[in-house]
């Protein structure tokens, strides 16, 4: 496409004027550790939550977070007196706390969930069962994230 | 509403199997902007559901957190030949819905 000095012009100026304003409203958004507390109190309610029996493998150091590999899995016979109900997965410092919630039942046979998510910052990764007895149990997992996602600008 | 779906085609009876799926959508956060600061709004697919037989057996809430074209892994019994149907359902009245069979012996 051939481009007119002119056209050039306009397209810069417009880049520059329009450049100026964003940064006044574009402070990343962030959900902070209360955020976070909250969602999971929202899921969990007023019960205890133990560590230990889920497993959350993500990657510690994640180049592009537009695109993280998640897998998360729960030790747990999975009959129908004694299986995994829920998994919920939460975050630190993405613009919303939720990542994903993930309903299973008796016959899933195993307790495993993966999928791809977001991470907007270096940050925690919480992952939470809810057991069939209504225990609730919790993982967390540091991930370095050098390249963000969620809040870039869009070309 | 391209759709990727990977179920065993054949099982044994009680055999635990990994279903696997993926589609295309964009999966807009609702907080990006444009290079003239407009917010993006958001356009995501919010729930996932499996069914086996027409019984349930997965469901998922997806948030913006959850990346573009989302890919879903889980798992279940085996238990008769039949169908599974995935359905999701998303912002702006999105719905996409695809199926798979299963001989089990």
């Amino acid at each position: 496409m051939p481009t007119t000095r002119r056209q050039f012009l306009s397209l810069a100026g417009g880049v520059t004027a329009a450049g100026t304003i964003p940064i006044v409203t574009l402070r990343p958004l962030q959900a902070t550790p209360a955020m976070l507390n909250t969602a999971i109190r929202n899921v969990v309610g007023e019960a205890q939550i133990r560590t230990g029996k889920v497993k959350l493998d993500i990657p510690p150091l994640v180049e592009n977070g537009n695109t993280v590999p998640m897998t998360v899995s729960v030790a747990s016979p999975m009959t129908a007196d004694d299986h995994v109900k829920s998994i919920h997965v939460f975050n630190e410092k993405n613009p919303q706390p939720n990542i994903g919630n993930f309903y299973l039942n008796s016959s899933s046979g195993r307790a495993q969930v993966a999928t791809r998510i977001r991470l907007a910052d270096t940050q925690k990764v919480v992952a939470i069962a809810r057991l069939s007895d209504d225990t609730f149990w919790q993982v967390a997992v540091d991930v370095v994230v050098t390249l963000a996602a969620c809040t870039e600008e869009m070309n | 509403m391209a759709a990727l779906i990977n179920v065993p085609a054949k099982a044994r009876r009680g055999d635990v199997i990994e279903i696997r799926t993926l589609t295309s959508h964009v999966m807009e956060t609702g907080f990006r902007h444009t290079v003239d600061g407009k917010l993006v709004p958001r356009d995501i697919i919010t729930s996932f559901t499996c069914r086996y037989n027409g019984a349930e057996i997965f469901r998922a809430d997806l948030f913006p957190a959850i990346a573009a074209n989302p890919y879903l892994s889980f798992f279940t019994v085996a238990r008769e030949s039949g169908r599974f149907e995935f359905e999701w359902v998303g912002d702006n009245g999105y719905s996409s819905t695809a199926s798979a069979p299963i001989t089990v012996e």
